[in-house]
């Protein structure tokens, strides 16, 4: 992988975009990297479109700022499509991972030209079949690990499982669902 | 041996309070220093501290609470931004007029108004000259590590002022990044036992804390504050290098970074310092001597020091996070200004205001001031040394 690997999420207040940056920092922390991860703190509410970001590298990190120009963008929503621009600065070596079920002349026309990779992902499916909820977070964090590349899968699902432990110590009836929401996205999550 | 571990800002702070086990906290939320009592509450209802916490009704209040505790000789801390700090305001001045040690975190923000909750220096600028000593850090780690040696600096007897430990609000406060812990046990080691020397509750010694002080000594006393102000320089110093020899990681009034054989300097504070070392990095990839240095210690300010460092730059433009709105320039270019000027060492400087309630200031930004210092170092002229760095253009 690249020294520096900057990561952009598009999410919507409430779904869990901050929650998966901090994650994936977590799991990248954990394979001995430099991390950053930080959302862009807005007016937030349920619903409003929220930006959050990662930074990985085998090097420390001094750089303070948003990124303008990353490596790989999440969409965990893929109403904000019509309302955000996604790709803005989006490196043509990178490749953008979207939440979504439609097609890909839908998609085509919504990224506004980008020529590098575009993933995709039914999250709703992979949450409602694992979780019994829709909780898109879990999915996309698996589907931004398998597209970037940032680490070895089995030992991402191997974190995952101990950060789950941790996280949902007083729910641990919801760690076997997000396990399988994982292992499923890794699947699921394809090339278009 | 240091723990490799992964915190938010003030996940760091709480943790380095936690670890000092203070005697009082009495602190009440504010964005986006909230997280702080809000952590620490849970280390003392989870009995990980024995700390007396005190949650007060207003910032106000916090202050005062943690000026009767430190005056009945307990330790005692808290934190805040923004408006917490502008309604402690009075508190401020008498925690240090006082002679009270108190260590604050302070995570900057925007005072409002219009309201804004987003990082600039407007807050810790407004109490610069009210006699508090004054760290600033770039990341989580030197928030932690200025926490750590924040009681042994304030309480030394030489010195015995109160001290704010800040850091960028959302920045570095909420941003998740790589740090460097230590232990428990080692932490208080370092950071001792509060031994003060007077004190409310010795009862073989009553003493009256803060009583009428008139045109017979009111002057004298503030000089007494100004003199323990001038000597916390050094012991600041004899602080970081013990802890270097404990931590080895390496502290001084500022931090000087590619300065040695640069040509035109950047002088700034707090998480903006890290973007710059980016910038200078990959000009120095270019072949242009850019460099920077970091004020850690701001008050007191290392104006002899400051001089001597910059003194072999051909141009230098000084970062301000907050506006003075005084017609002049920031106030860090004043002091790095006069600094320069009482100490003989004339190089052409230019001060820029920037990241205004949280505006983002972009690696290109800070790019765009190496190239006016170029120009600047060529002719030797500055025209215009009052300037704005990432305003809309439309808003000239």
């Amino acid at each position: 992988m690249n020294n520096l690997i900057e990561i952009r999420w598009h999410g919507r207040g409430g779904q869990g975009a901050k929650t998966a940056s901090l994650l994936l920092a977590d799991a990248a922390f954990n394979t001995g990297k430099y991390i950053q991860g930080f959302p862009e703190y807005g007016p937030e509410r349920m619903g409003a479109p929220i930006t959050a970001y990662n930074r990985i590298s085998d090097k420390p990190i001094t750089i303070h700022t948003n990124i303008y120009e990353p490596d790989y963008v999440v969409v965990v929503d893929d109403t904000l499509l019509e309302c955000v621009d996604v790709t803005s600065g989006l490196k043509e070596t990178g490749a953008i991972v979207i939440n979504t079920t439609k097609d890909a002349e839908y998609l085509k026309q919504h990224l506004k030209g980008y020529k590098g990779e575009v993933y995709t992902i039914d999250a709703k499916k992979v949450s409602m079949e694992t979780l019994g909820k829709y909780f898109p977070n879990t999915p996309m964090l698996a589907a931004i690990v398998k597209v970037s590349n940032i680490m070895e899968e089995k030992d991402f699902i191997a974190d995952m499982e101990g950060s789950f432990k941790h996280k949902f110590a007083k729910k641990p009836e919801v760690i076997e669902g997000n396990m399988k929401a994982i292992e499923l996205a890794l699947k699921e999550v394809k090339k278009i | 041996m240091s723990i490799r571990e992964r915190l938010s800002g003030n996940e760091a702070v709480a943790t380095a309070m936690k670890q000092i086990n203070p005697d009082v906290v009495a602190a009440f939320p504010i964005t986006p220093s909230t997280e702080i009592p809000q952590y620490f509450s849970t280390f003392v209802a989870n009995g990980s501290v024995d700390t007396e916490f005190v949650a007060v009704e207003s910032e106000h209040s916090a202050m005062s609470a943690c000026i009767g505790a430190q005056a009945a000789g307990a330790r005692a801390m808290t934190a805040t931004s923004a408006n917490g700090l502008s309604l402690m305001w009075e508190m401020i001045y008498i925690a240090s007029s006082l002679r009270l040690p108190i260590v604050l975190n302070l995570v900057n923000r925007a005072v409002s108004g219009p309201l804004n909750i987003h990082n600039d220096h407007s807050d810790a600028m407004g109490v610069r000259d009210s006699g508090w000593i004054m760290l600033f850090s770039e990341n989580n780690q030197e928030a932690y590590d200025n926490t750590l040696m924040a009681h042994r600096i304030a309480e030394n007897k030489d010195v015995q002022l109160p001290l704010m430990v800040c850091q960028d609000g959302f920045i570095t406060s909420h941003a998740i990044e790589n740090i460097e812990l230590e232990e428990d046990s080692e932490v208080k080691n370092f950071v001792g036992e509060y031994k003060p020397e007077h004190y409310l509750l010795n009862r073989k010694e009553p003493i009256a804390v803060g009583p009428l002080d008139l045109q017979g000594y009111l002057f004298e006393h503030k000089a007494q504050q100004a003199e323990a102000m001038k000597k916390a320089k050094q012991v600041i110093l004899d602080v970081a290098k013990d802890f270097e020899k404990w931590t080895g990681r390496h502290y001084g009034l500022f931090e000087e970074y590619k300065l040695d054989d640069s040509e035109i300097a950047i002088v700034c504070m707090n998480s903006t310092a890290g973007t710059a070392k980016f910038v200078v990095d990959k000009l120095r990839e270019k072949g242009v001597k850019a460099g920077l240095l970091k004020i850690r210690v701001y008050r007191p300010f290392p104006g002899e020091e400051v001089a001597e460092a910059l003194k072999n730059q051909k141009a230098i433009a000084v970062l301000d996070k907050s506006d003075s709105l005084n017609a002049i320039g920031g106030a860090l270019f004043e002091d790095v200004v006069s600094s320069m000027y009482v100490n003989e060492e004339n190089v052409p400087m230019c001060n820029y205001i920037y990241g205004i309630g949280g505006r983002d200031t972009t690696a290109e930004d800070i790019e765009s001031v190496y190239e006016d210092l170029q120009k600047i170092a060529k002719t030797g002229k500055v025209e215009d040394p009052y300037r704005y760095l990432g305003l809309r253009r439309e808003a000239k």
